[in-house]
């Protein structure tokens, strides 16, 4: 009986959200200035996979244009929209707010500050540290931001201070951001174009560096919906149904944060991902965690996609930035979101 | 499975909040803390169930000190109900009793068919199962204190710890609440403390009550020994009637102030 079975992934769901996915990702690999033809692409991808042999009848350029260009673009941009969908679910569980996004603690801003610290600072070289230096940035503000909500928080109560503590970290490093910035009057353009945010990196390197760490993190998240579900009754319940909810907030927000320092080192600033697509995610399949994570992580991905394939496609041959796209889709359906909310009953 | 608690010191904030409280809860038996508001009833429970730590004194659950306990053993000894229960909105009656079952899913784990079957048997014996579909923020009063205690139910303690289970109903259901929570007591020999305002239905169904005023024990023993007219005006500041009903049990009634509103 459907009653008597516990709220988790159900096959159908997760067929969809993959087929999406996979459907957005083909589109993503056969549009673009150099015209490929499908038949080939899906035969030289098969070619690709162990134990098969296709021959793609793809001309060499044509190859080097699908495996050098378009395929690591594509995954980047669906590796990093999962990854801070993923992010974003998580932080929503943590702080039991379905506004909670990834950079709530100051990610955003410690990137930022670490960005454009190397931008500044290593001016005249391309800079491989700028994707090291916004990870290490993204990372130390949301550890400062945590230290910091712990120590006022002691004795109260948890949540709130740590929000506040983030605020307060955010604000501070884009203060430090802008004041780096200003130094370095003719950097801004990199520096803009930085947090704008795109997926102008993709190579296979750059996913190659990000790959375990974002494995990492998103094997964590996934681990954690049900104990998600627990804490959404309160730390206090929670603790007497015998989960340390400490630990837990502890585990999921370091798993979280690492995706969004993954997701921030390799594309910049994209916002409205990781409140947006959860929510979907939520209005359509269910509120459980064990729901949210796996198919947010999904959705993300096909949401990004998407989002890239549009950025780079409807003023070619320019690209908008990828944060533009997301913003621009992200801003109304996140006016609509919190129209919805209004009004139901919030602890 | 008794609960004892002796000479017990709580702080919150640097702010006593109680002094010396001590009391012992017979196994398969029902005691109730009253007092006035903020004499610290609510917190005498949380230190049973180990959710704040002791300054001073010993609390014991079947022997063992709560606080010291994993959260996980202590889930398995005592189930709570709390006085606001924050119900996630959008989860099912369900899935909200099945997260009584979370001390004994593996921390990474998933619920086996054992959990399914056990929460399940907590909403039919509660009388929920036609709701188990249905989302919490479509409950009404009655059935959402039903749920909670459906919860507390699935996770199989041998000792209940409930905070006002009643406040927020009306008379009705109160009392199936409290009927309901006396059958599980019988049937299950559960143990059982429960904060109450109301101290007529607290003298109804407990077999000992616990007078909490401002942080200190004023009174602990059977209902007609607590309840008196004269310790209700003492502690509440009310003027009330105390006389014995049907079975013995003291019932109170409120005494309007005279020369006022004539």
């Amino acid at each position: 009986m459907r009653t008597r079975e516990a709220a988790r992934l159900r096959p159908l769901p997760l067929a969809v959200a993959v087929l999406v996915l996979l459907a957005a990702m083909l589109a993503a690999l056969l549009v673009g200035p150099a015209g490929l033809p499908a038949a080939g692409v899906v035969k030289a991808l098969a070619d690709r996979l162990p134990f098969v042999h296709v021959d793609s009848g793809l001309a060499a350029v044509d190859r080097n244009v699908l495996f050098e260009l378009r395929l690591p673009r594509v995954l980047l941009g669906a590796v990093v929209g999962g990854l801070l969908a993923v992010a974003g679910a998580g932080y929503q569980g943590v702080f039991r707010n379905p506004l909670a996004d990834p950079y709530l603690l100051g990610a955003a801003a410690g990137a930022g500050v670490g960005a454009t610290l190397v931008i500044v600072v290593l001016s005249d070289r391309p800079t491989p540290a700028v994707p090291l230096a916004s990870f290490a940035g993204a990372l130390g503000g949301v550890a400062l931001a945590y230290g910091l909500g712990s120590t006022a928080g002691r004795g109260g109560s948890g949540t709130a201070t740590l929000v506040l503590a983030g605020v307060a970290v955010s604000s501070f490093l884009a203060s430090v951001q802008a004041f780096l910035q200003q130094a370095k009057a003719e950097e801004l353009q990199r520096i803009y174009s930085w947090i704008l945010g795109g997926l102008g990196l993709a190579d296979w390197p750059t996913l190659a560096m990000i790959a375990p760490y974002a494995a990492v993190a998103v094997v964590t998240l996934l681990l954690h919906g049900r104990l998600l579900d627990v804490l959404s009754v309160g730390d206090e319940e929670a603790a007497s149904l015998g989960l340390s909810a400490a630990r837990v907030r502890l585990t999921v927000l370091a798993a979280a944060s690492l995706a969004t320092a993954c997701a921030v080192a390799v594309s910049g600033l994209i916002g409205f991902v990781g409140v947006v697509v959860p929510h979907v995610v939520r209005r359509l399949a269910g509120g459980s965690y064990r729901i949210v994570l796996p198919l947010s992580l999904l959705g993300g991905a096909a949401f990004l996609t998407v989002a890239d394939l549009v950025g780079r496609t409807i003023v070619a041959p320019g690209e908008l930035p990828l944060g533009v796209v997301t913003a621009f889709v992200g801003g109304p359906f996140f006016v609509l979101v919190l129209r919805a909310v209004r009004g139901r009953a919030e602890p | 499975m008794s609960v004892s608690v002796r000479g017990l010191d709580v702080d919150l904030e640097g702010r006593p909040v109680l002094r010396g409280v001590s009391l012992e809860v017979p196994a398969g038996a029902w005691t109730a803390v009253i007092g006035p508001n903020g004499a610290g009833k609510s917190t005498l429970l949380r230190a049973v169930l180990g959710l704040v730590r002791p300054r001073g004194g010993a609390v014991r659950v079947a022997g063992e000190d709560p606080w010291s306990l994993t959260p996980r053993r202590r889930a398995r000894l005592v189930a709570y109900a709390p006085q606001n229960p924050n119900l996630p909105p959008g989860m099912t009656v369900f899935d909200y009793t099945l997260l009584g079952r979370s001390p004994y899913i593996p921390l990474l784990g998933r619920e086996s068919a054992r959990d399914r079957a056990v929460a399940a048997q907590a909403l039919d014996r509660l009388d929920l199962t036609g709701l188990a579909g249905r989302p919490l923020d479509r409950l009404s009063g009655g059935e959402r204190q039903r749920v909670v205690l459906a919860r507390a139910l699935a996770q199989q303690a041998p000792v209940l710890a409930l905070d006002e289970p009643t406040t927020a109903l009306d008379i009705g259901h109160q009392q199936q609440v409290m009927d309901l929570v006396e059958r599980l007591r019988r049937d299950d020999g559960l143990t059982v403390l429960t904060t109450i305002h109301d101290l007529t239905l607290a003298g109804q169904y407990a077999d000992a009550l616990v007078l909490l005023s401002g942080g200190r024990v004023a009174a602990s023993g059977p209902p007609g020994e607590v309840l008196t007219a004269e310790a209700v005006g003492a502690h509440f500041g009310a003027r009330v009637h105390v006389a014995p009903g049907p079975d013995g049990r003291p019932v109170l009634s409120l005494e309007r102030s005279r020369g006022e509103g004539r």
